[in-house]
């Protein structure tokens, strides 16, 4: 019996067990009587499946109602839980019990706790909702005086936690690296791992903590740290290079014996330890001579020490040489490798020989010939029972010409193909390795004789195989590009897009056939439709939508890559192109020419349901505005068709939402609008004057323009409330006339969510309430003119004296961020060499602009100071500081401290791009993060979610088809990010991409603040009012809390 | 890195499984009915280690229970198959004499496997 088992069972909590009595084994077969004995005797005893099935669910059932039955006690459900677990191992869904399980790790003492968070880490996954009620135990437990509750805590953490709410338990997990018992450290290292795992950037500042954990008395918590290290180093090895004496060292000191006897498993040293050490080192040597240097001589033991003939020494072997052979090369260990590999070749042992055969690829790559004495081996492994070592050996033999030339190996290689004894799935390998040695071999007679042999074969693999090798036998040139001598095929760039076929997908799509879905897609789909389908009886008017298509991106960017020529045949073409539905559903009322004629008929044709009059409605308006603009020119008919069908994008989302239940008010909303239309078109005109004055007052349109309709809306014009600005361009005269109209409907277009929100009414950014309008037009004076052209913050005081009064406020301008800080002089005497200063910080790179020294500040007057902000590398949120210094009356001089918040919102604008823009980009961007969102049914609805995107993080809204939305943004200066999202049920869908890594990470975070502003049932103020928390965060839950309208104050415990 | 951990018997019943990556219940049931047939397929020529999809299985045999780890490609598989080892020696140690039924302690054993694996990186 090793020694490790021994460590491994002290390092254990005593309690163990299920039962407490501490002879713990002797409890574990007495408690076999339990009812989990029972059920799993039970089980065993069965023969069937059907019976097994039967039984599982009888006990399904049972469970279902004790657990739900309010007598039941703790220990009782302890002991139900232990059944469940058992139960969905064994493949019955259990849903019901997990939030049991959350429940009895949160109420339970030590044993049931202990039950509780195991089941929990077994039901639940890292993005399931419930995951979150788990976070408040978890703080509870990490505080605890009991070092069991602790490690228990520590353990869950370090199995599955939420991403998003890690910053409520960081910095307790951090104060456990001091602890003093290693146990508690060295799963404090391992929550740590976990959390750098799935959010990099929210360690990053721990890093120094890290480098304690490596030089940790304990050896458990430095091998722990190795965990995170390991993973480090693989992504940037360059940061960690002068870690490489440490890991020497360490590694030394194991393969030296100096590790307690503990730590032995059969006599070696720490074995695993070894192995990833190992690896470290030679992550961290690859291609560094300088650093390699450092290796050589623990290599060199490492291979000297490990004489000892068991399994675990081959492994630490077969590493160390892959270490060998992946750092800066030195012959002598080179050798000393190679010959170790011959004996897991030779040895007839099969794992050793597979051992060997995987080694020997790191072999050949650097040096053949060391390979080539193992040939008459490798060629008999061919005919190996085993598949996998018949792929390791043909993976080699592209690089075994030595003196064999080409000819001999193949006619080698076509005798074996010809008896009878081999599968015929060695053969397709066979062939496989003739054709990587075809192009070296000079006559091509067994090859051609291969090939007619073969492409006759009856098994399909086998023929295809020949038949690519006829084809690439035809273009020798080809071929031998394709395959060159010493090369291992990896380096090759593989177009993973398949950009090559997008030509013959347009073609296809052009003739009807339906998009390409990604297989997740298909799955959420059909798992959407069947919520669909289940809750609404009357989906008729979604299966005339039900055409709008989810799309993967890629293939909007094809749909749209068609659909995206001019003039006349392009709108032929969109109509029979545009799949997603916009043209299925509405293809018939008419804004083709073509069809006007018949469109009256077509309408009442349609099949559309009682229920959905608003349809109808919009319907008649479509009709009559195609029917007044029958001579109106091509072009504008264009710009409408487009116009309209944007327009209906937002109104089939709607219909939607009728459909769900909701929105009554909605619909009716929408029949007294257009009603008002018909009667008061006088006043639309006017409406419409309005806008117009507003849009040419700015100079380009951009997302200000919600500012500006709002403004425009605030400032009383109730006629202009009244009516949405989406009715008054479906009034046709102003597109016949008027370029400047048209190219509100173009800008209108890029952004075709704001259609569906203007006629809803229900938009209303927080920061341009009435009040803090009026507000802002009495500083008008002091604001600047850029404030004018651009979006901007309300003035904010930031500190102030009995003389002067400092706020600021951010501009956001296109290319950067503008802080603009005011001064107001109170006083009434002029104020001298004032001064302001902005601190350097280490993310932001800030510009002082011109015209920003002055030194008098007049009495009462105001002077502004600005700065341009640019940010350096992506993070949540940062600290900008400065101060101001004055002097009153040339006597002495004044200071004073000032800070303001920046987050990453700041930096981040619309990336105005076309769907088929986002299609490439979308397809070139490797960094990816998804996540799934629940919303609260009401909530779930694409307009609302498309607003709280594009007005809190000020993303772009490229395109929607159907459900799904496409949104662009960058971080200044240019780094993109894409936002792809689906709303299906009550589920929303996101999915960023962006060439930075970290910054899906960040968005996604924003994304999850914008949730509970656009969801007061997300259940987050909760767990985030602990006292470890720093203010800052408490501060943001109580905000995005606050701002959803059905908060109740006396919810939540106060900060 | 390890993707999942599992015990089943030569009847194919599970008798202890473990993902570290979600995989949904209904997907679970079927990967271990075609992992357990894949480990009984084998003969004793053949090596422990079999390609399955994206993964390497490496699997050891006791009695007539299997141990499965399924891995992804950048783990040394000889490291994998003497871990199996030394996790069932402490269950052994753990339980005097393990036997197929002690494995279903699952909360035990998970607790085992988890600190073995902890200890052993």
């Amino acid at each position: 019996m090793s020694d490790i088992v021994e460590k491994t069972l002290t390092a254990l909590p005593g309690l163990f067990l299920q039962n407490q009595s501490a002879t713990g084994p002797a409890a574990a077969k007495a408690s076999f009587s339990s009812r989990l004995g029972g059920l799993v005797r039970g089980i065993t005893a069965l023969t069937s499946k059907h019976e097994e099935e039967k039984l599982i669910q009888q006990e399904l059932n049972n469970l279902k109602a004790t657990v739900s039955a309010p007598n039941t006690t703790l220990k009782m459900m302890k002991e139900c839980m232990v059944r469940l677990i058992y139960c969905e191992m064994l493949g019955y869904d259990a849903s019901f019990g997990y939030i049991h399980a959350i429940k009895l790790a949160q109420q339970g003492n030590l044993l049931e706790k202990r039950v509780g968070y195991l089941a929990v880490s077994l039901f639940l996954h890292e993005s399931h909702e419930l995951l979150l009620l788990l976070v408040n135990t978890v703080v509870k437990d990490l505080q605890s005086t009991n070092l069991v509750e602790v490690c228990m805590a520590l353990t869950i953490v370090s199995q599955i936690f939420p991403r998003e709410m890690i910053p409520a338990v960081l910095p307790l997990v951090e104060d456990k690296l001091q602890h003093s018992k290693e146990i508690i450290r060295r799963k404090a290292v391992l929550a740590l791992y976990k959390f750098y795992l799935i959010a990099p950037n929210q360690v990053q500042h721990i890093h120094i903590k890290f480098r304690k954990a490596l030089c940790d008395r304990d050896v458990g918590v430095m091998a722990a740290s190795l965990h995170i290290y390991l993973k480090m180093i693989k992504e940037n090895s360059s940061a960690y290079k002068d870690l490489t004496g440490s890991f020497v060292t360490i590694l030394k000191q194991v393969v030296g014996g100096k590790l307690p006897a503990d730590f032995n498993y059969h006599s070696v040293p720490a074995p695993w330890l070894q192995i990833q050490l190992l690896r470290i080192l030679g992550l961290l040597g690859k291609d560094d001579q300088r650093t390699s240097e450092l290796m050589y001589d623990v290599l060199d033991e490492s291979l000297r020490r490990a004489e000892l003939n068991h399994n675990v020494t081959y492994a630490i072997l077969f590493e160390c040489v892959h270490t060998v052979y992946s750092i800066y090369p030195k012959s002598e260990l080179l050798e000393k490798a190679a010959k170790c590999i011959g004996k897991f070749v030779l040895s007839p042992k099969i794992n050793l020989k597979y051992l060997g055969l995987k080694a020997l690829t790191y072999v050949i790559q650097q040096d053949p010939t060391l390979a080539l004495q193992h040939q008459m081996t490798i060629i008999e492994c061919l005919d190996h029972p085993d598949p996998i070592i018949k792929r390791e050996v043909l993976g080699e033999y592209s690089y075994l010409l030595g003196k064999e030339t080409g000819e001999e190996v193949i006619t080698k290689l076509y005798k074996l193909l010809t008896s009878d004894s081999i599968s015929s799935e060695t053969k397709a390998w066979i062939i496989a390795a003739v054709t990587k040695l075809t192009p070296q071999a000079h006559s091509s007679n067994i090859v051609e004789r291969l090939i007619q042999e073969f492409t006759t074969s009856l098994d399909t693999c086998l023929r295809q195989h020949a038949f690519e090798l006829k084809h690439l036998h035809e273009n020798v040139k080809f071929m031998k590009g394709l395959l060159p001598v010493d090369k291992s095929c990896e380096d090759m760039v593989v177009d993973a897009s398949l950009s090559f076929l997008d030509g013959f997908v347009a073609e296809e799509l052009s003739q009807g056939a339906a998009p390409y879905k990604p297989h997740h897609q298909r799955q959420e789909e059909k798992l959407s439709q069947e919520k669909v389908l289940s809750f609404e009886p009357y989906g008729l008017s979604f299966s005339s939508s039900g055409f709008s298509g989810r799309q993967s991106p890629a293939g909007i960017s094809l749909g749209s890559d068609i659909s995206g020529n001019s003039t006349d045949t392009g709108l032929k073409e969109t109509n029979s192109l545009k799949l997603e539905g916009i043209k299925k559903l509405w293809g018939k009322e008419g804004y083709l020419p073509k069809k006007e004629s018949k469109t009256g008929d077509e309408t009442e044709a349609l099949p559309v349901p009682q229920e959905n009059i608003i349809m109808e409605n919009v319907d008649q308006i479509i009709t009559k505005k195609d029917q007044s603009q029958v001579l109106t020119q091509s072009k504008e008919e264009k710009e409408k068709q487009l116009l309209a069908s944007s327009l209906f994008v937002g109104l089939g989302s709607e219909s939607t939402i009728n459909l769900l239940g909701k929105a009554d008010t909605l619909s009716h909303k929408f029949r007294r609008k257009s009603k008002v239309k018909e009667t008061k078109s006088g006043q639309t005109t006017t409406a419409q004057n309005m806008t117009r004055s507003s849009f040419s007052s700015s100079s380009n349109v951009t997302y200000e323009e919600d500012y500006y309709l709002d403004n425009l809306q605030d400032r009383g014009d109730k006629e202009v409330k009244k009516f949405s600005l989406n009715s008054e361009l479906l009034d046709s005269e102003s597109l016949t006339e008027l370029p400047l109209v048209e190219k509100i409907s173009n800008c209108r277009l890029s952004t075709p969510s704001l259609f569906a929100d203007n006629n809803m009414e229900v938009f209303h950014p927080p920061q341009s309430t009435a009040a803090s309008l009026a507000n802002e037009i009495s500083l008008a004076s002091s604001l600047l003119e850029e404030t004018t052209e651009h979006m901007h913050s309300d003035l904010m005081e930031v500190c102030n004296n009995e003389t002067i009064s400092v706020s600021s406020y951010k501009i956001w301008k296109d290319e950067c961020l503008l802080m603009v800080w005011s001064v107001f002089n109170k006083s009434a005497s002029e104020l001298k060499s004032a001064n302001l200063e902005i601190a350097p910080a280490e993310n932001f790179k800030i510009t002082e602009q011109p015209g920003c020294c002055l030194p008098v500040i007049e009495a009462e007057s105001t002077k502004n100071f600005q700065y341009s902000v640019q940010m350096e590398k992506p993070f949540t949120e940062g600290n900008l500081s400065g101060f101001i210094n004055y002097q009153v009356m040339d006597t002495h001089s004044v200071q004073l401290e000032f800070s303001v918040n920046l987050s990453l919102l700041d930096f981040i604008r619309p990336l105005k791009i076309s769907t088929e823009d986002f299609g490439k980009l979308w397809l070139s961007f490797a960094n990816d993060v998804k996540q799934n969102v629940k919303m609260s049914e009401s909530q779930a609805a694409l307009p609302s979610t498309l607003k709280a995107l594009q007005q809190e993080l000020r993303l772009h809204v490229v395109d929607i088809i159907g459900n799904e939305g496409l949104l662009a943004c960058q971080l200044l200066p240019s780094i993109p990010c894409l936002l792809h999202f689906r709303v299906h049920g009550d589920m929303l869908a996101l999915w960023f991409r962006s060439s930075c890594s970290t910054l899906p990470d960040y968005l996604l975070y924003q994304c999850q603040k914008v949730r509970a502003w656009i969801d007061p049932q997300v259940p987050v103020p909760i767990p985030c009012f602990h006292p470890g928390l720093t203010r800052a965060f408490k501060a943001e839950c109580f905000v995005s809390v606050f701002l959803s309208s059905r908060c109740k104050k006396h919810d939540y415990i106060p900060l | 890195m390890i993707k999942f951990f599992l015990m089943v018997n030569k009847q194919g019943q599970t008798r202890l499984s473990k993902y570290y990556e979600h995989v949904e219940i209904n997907k679970r049931t079927l990967l271990e009915t075609e992992v357990i047939k894949s480990c009984l397929s084998r003969s004793s020529e053949q090596c422990s280690f079999i390609e399955y999809k994206d993964f390497k299985l490496i699997y050891r045999q006791y009695a007539a229970l299997f141990i499965v780890v399924g891995v992804n490609d950048t783990e040394n598989e000889m490291a994998i198959y003497e871990f199996i080892h030394n996790f069932v020696e402490v269950l052994d140690d753990y339980f005097s004499r393990v036997s197929e039924l002690d494995v279903s302690f699952f909360s035990a054993v998970n607790q085992v496997f988890h600190s073995t694996w902890q200890r052993t990186g």
